[in-house]
């Protein structure tokens, strides 16, 4: 059967292709890429942590470790991981829609992106940058690392990320079928939508900032470095004022992917939909007016302070109402425990870790003893690998069948799932510990004590390693010798289940689905034993 | 590897280290009361998680139950308990944190200076030292300046942190309440050394400030006794009335005197050694010498025994 898989061939038709599932999928092949660079980088983190001072690589060999570590898990994986790789491939199907809005803009997105990628890595073959993924002045504008490099990429990578997020606003707008309004669109377009509000919004500002960072650097131009006339935590105000928003550019996608999981693996209608729908769209405007709470230490004003731990509490409401929505879904559903919702439950469980340990840090009191330790490495990682990574795998093994065509091994997925969040926990866990006590964040060296606290991280850091080494194995088994995949073998009654053949054809729909249907309306698909699918009713 | 809960970290406790400042206290009943909110939430969230899935565990041919997609009432409660909650947090960090910022009239001044990769302080009398040495419960206020990049100083136990800004100066001031010595880290990342831009804190029982005090400003310290002696020659005063090159002053040169044989206004002979040097400038009208005025004044509780050590080295280098 002709799907976009084999609809073409040759290499030009991938390069060149405007259907947004294959740019979809090299864009998954890119991120998975950087993932596994940025992955090397975090185990070699925790092996030089395993004894103070000197265990495999020196002090300036360190910084530039984590610094890469940081910048390519952020700026090259997370942001573009759920968006742009799982939303191109899954919005327009989900939407009834044949493509997105400017399928040569999506292409030129990935391009941009790979653009970007090549920047960042060159600082690495080059003198790789020391200064934390954060760039601050005045030590990233007098550090004789490839700063601009790095930093040029970014700024390309932003420009990826806005043609991005307008692509989907442009495409959620206006390639609806006239029958799905706002409100009955899946959770996830809603997800993705906020999340393309805030790249449209706040990624220029980098961009800018960046820039600025770039013309002081290579002309001498004074605007951060006090030495020039510049004021070094002005940047810092630009440098959060995107990079605030950017987190939840990380994690409102996520959740999108767990009201889905949450939904159709208890065949239960998501609980309080509106309320999950404008949490979403909440959490993306109350975003913006956070970004001083990352500088409670800087000297910032005590007024400026109080402000802002304020409104820092004001996002912590719209992630615990959808927390307790998630939760209410699942009364009296029919609950399978099939990868994608092992992965969901165990965001739901770091997630609220994540979420939780927030408090302490938009505390003003708790915070001044807090920030920059080992607490808030734990508390972020809680956040962007409990949650957007975690919701990222549910949704890789959710919709993996209909990308691929393919199913992969329940057992051996499950086994991973359990290796990542028993690692997971052992990792971070331990260092919210070390942060309380007063473990600062980026030390090379530390104190003795501190020692078997950091070989218990290092240890869960290996567990989960080979958690990853297993989906890695499993899944390409499952692309080369894998089951082939019913259209919808999990009982899903959005458009991409429900209407479209795994994996889908070159178009998405034969013809755009014209009939009213509800996303979360699990009476409209029956299991069929004999195909062990599920179909329209 | 040992017994995690044996180890050194957790001599103090589970989560935090010593109260070692007035508000640590504080702190950390804001850091348990977040704790134990959080611990709730947290149990009552994967409770009911795991309580679900076990009990509506899919079985075939089960459909879902009816039940509502919808619930106001119990929506406002989810919402309404953790706003009510949050701004509790939120004041109580507040209140605190405010007293954090507002040093009393009172607190001491110590100058800090961070730069790659050390930290200096710089005391009232303008003594400097790599350590930072406090008297026990009496506030002290930083005033701290950066040389070069960002810095942070971070005492754990006095749950202190304030950048150290280029460009501009910082404050943070706390009170310290018990004696002992504490870690200081750099907590903002500046390079190389950051990790080991580390010192300590060393708060003095009452009297054990002063005392450090007037032994680590003794500037002398780590220069040859003579020369220690020829500078304080210089910054006793000494020069008013004692040549070194001979000649006569108010009092007699200290050129070529030492082991020498005087006579005295009353006409004991003695020779001039360690002991008459130091009877002579604790006690000068003691003995004399035969062609001066006793009008030398006593350096007791100016000069003390170090320091007159150091005087009388000076005075033997120049014998011939």
């Amino acid at each position: 059967m002709s799907n976009y898989l084999n609809h073409t061939s040759g290499w030009k038709s991938w390069a060149f292709t405007l259907d947004h599932k294959r740019i979809g999928i090299m864009y998954l092949v890119a991120i998975l890429s950087s993932f596994l660079l940025g992955g090397i980088f975090a185990m070699l983190i925790r092996t030089e942590l395993l004894s103070p001072g000197q265990t495999i690589m020196d002090a300036d060999t360190y910084n530039r470790t984590f610094t890469l570590h940081g910048a390519i898990m952020i700026f090259l994986f997370i942001i573009p991981s759920i968006p742009a790789a799982l939303g191109n491939f899954v919005l327009p199907v989900m939407l009834g829609a044949k493509d997105v809005a400017f399928p040569r803009l999506n292409l030129l997105s990935f391009w941009l992106y790979c653009g970007g990628a090549i920047f960042a890595v060159f600082s690495l073959v080059t003198k790789a940058v020391d200064t934390g993924w954060t760039f601050y002045t005045p030590y990233s504008t007098t550090t004789s690392a490839s700063v601009i490099s790095m930093t040029l990429g970014a700024v390309i990578l932003g420009f990826s990320s806005i043609f991005t997020g307008l692509n989907f606003v442009v495409t959620i707008h206006k390639l609806r079928p006239k029958w799905m309004t706002f409100f009955k669109m899946p959770l996830f377009l809603w997800s993705l939508y906020a999340t393309s509000i805030i790249q449209i919004l706040a990624t220029p500002v980098l961009g800018i900032t960046l820039l600025l960072l770039i013309a002081e650097r290579a002309m001498g131009i004074g605007i951060f470095d006090p030495g020039l006339g510049g004021d070094p935590v002005l940047y810092q105000h630009f440098f959060w004022f995107y990079s605030h928003p950017a987190v939840y550019i990380m994690i409102l996608p996520a959740m999108g992917i767990v009201s889905e999981l949450i939904s159709v693996f208890s065949r239960k209608t998501i609980f309080g939909y509106r309320a999950i729908a404008y949490s979403s769209v909440a959490i993306a405007l109350f975003g913006f007016f956070v970004w001083g709470h990352h500088m409670f230490t800087s000297g910032q004003s005590t007024l400026a302070n109080m402000i802002f731990s304020l409104l820092t509490f004001s996002v912590s409401i719209p992630s615990a109402i959808k927390v307790f929505n998630w939760l209410a879904t699942l009364y009296k559903g029919s609950i399978s425990l099939a990868a994608p919702m092992l992965y969901a439950l165990m965001f739901i469980f770091l997630f609220a870790i994540g979420g939780l340990t927030g408090l302490f840090l938009g505390t003003l009191a708790t915070d001044v003893h807090l920030h920059d330790t080992y607490f808030v490495v734990a508390h972020f990682h809680y956040v962007m690998f409990g949650g957007t990574m975690i919701a990222f795998l549910g949704g890789l093994h959710y919709w993996w069948p209909k990308m691929f065509g393919r199913m992969y091994s329940e057992k051996l997925a499950a086994l991973a799932a359990f290796l990542i969040f028993v690692g997971f926990n052992m990792t971070f866990f331990t260092q919210f510990v070390m942060g309380t006590r007063g473990m600062p964040r980026r030390y090379y060296n530390y104190p003795e004590e501190f020692t078997a606290a950091h070989q218990l991280s290092s240890v869960g850091s290996y567990i989960m390693g080979f958690g990853f080494v297993l989906i890695a194995a499993y899944l390409v088994y499952s692309l080369l010798w894998g089951k082939p995949a019913p259209g919808n073998p999990w009982g899903a009654a959005t458009l991409e289940w429900s209407r479209c053949p795994s994996p889908p054809p070159h178009d998405n729909f034969a013809e755009v689905p014209s009939e009213d249907s509800d996303p979360y309306d699990y009476s409209l698909v029956k299991y069929d034993e004999e195909s062990d699918s599920y179909h329209l009713a | 590897m040992k017994g995690i809960f044996s180890n050194p970290l957790f001599a103090q406790g589970f989560w935090m280290p010593i109260k070692g400042s007035s508000v640590a206290g504080d702190v950390d009943w804001i850091f348990q009361f977040i704790l134990w909110v959080s611990l709730f939430f947290f149990v009552l969230v994967v409770g009911i998680m795991a309580v679900f899935v076990m009990r509506y565990r899919r079985r075939p041919g089960v459909e879902p139950e009816e039940s509502p997609s919808h619930n106001t009432k119990l929506e406002i409660i989810w919402s309404v308990i953790p706003i009510i909650l949050v701004m509790i947090m939120f004041y109580a960090g507040f209140k605190t944190y405010l007293g954090m910022e507002t040093p009393p009239r009172s607190a001491h001044e110590v100058q800090v200076v961070g730069q790659k990769w050390q930290w200096t302080f710089i005391y009232p009398n303008g003594y400097s030292d790599p350590v930072l040495h406090l008297p026990i419960n009496e506030p002290v206020q930083l005033l701290m300046r950066s040389d070069d990049v960002i810095h942070s100083l971070f005492v754990p136990a006095f749950r202190v942190k304030k950048d150290v800004v280029p460009g501009r100066f910082t404050k943070a001031w706390f009170e310290p309440t018990v004696a002992g010595v504490f870690p200081v880290y750099c907590a903002e990342y500046c390079g190389t050394g950051h990790s080991d831009m580390t010192t300590a804190v060393v708060v003095h029982e009452p009297g054990g400030f002063e005392e450090w005090m007037t032994t680590a400003a003794n500037l002398y310290g780590d220069l040859p006794p003579a020369e220690a002696g020829q500078m304080l020659y210089a910054a006793k005063g000494c020069t008013a009335c004692h040549s070194i090159d001979g000649s006569k002053m108010v009092g007699p040169s200290f050129k070529s005197v030492f082991g020498k044989t005087e006579t005295m206004k009353s006409g004991e002979i003695i020779t001039v050694d360690e002991n008459y040097l130091r009877e002579s400038i604790y006690n000068p009208q003691a003995k004399v010498l035969e062609g001066y005025e006793p009008v030398m004044p006593t350096y007791q509780g100016t000069i003390n025994d170090e320091e007159l050590g150091y005087i009388i080295e000076f005075i033997k280098s120049l014998a011939e």
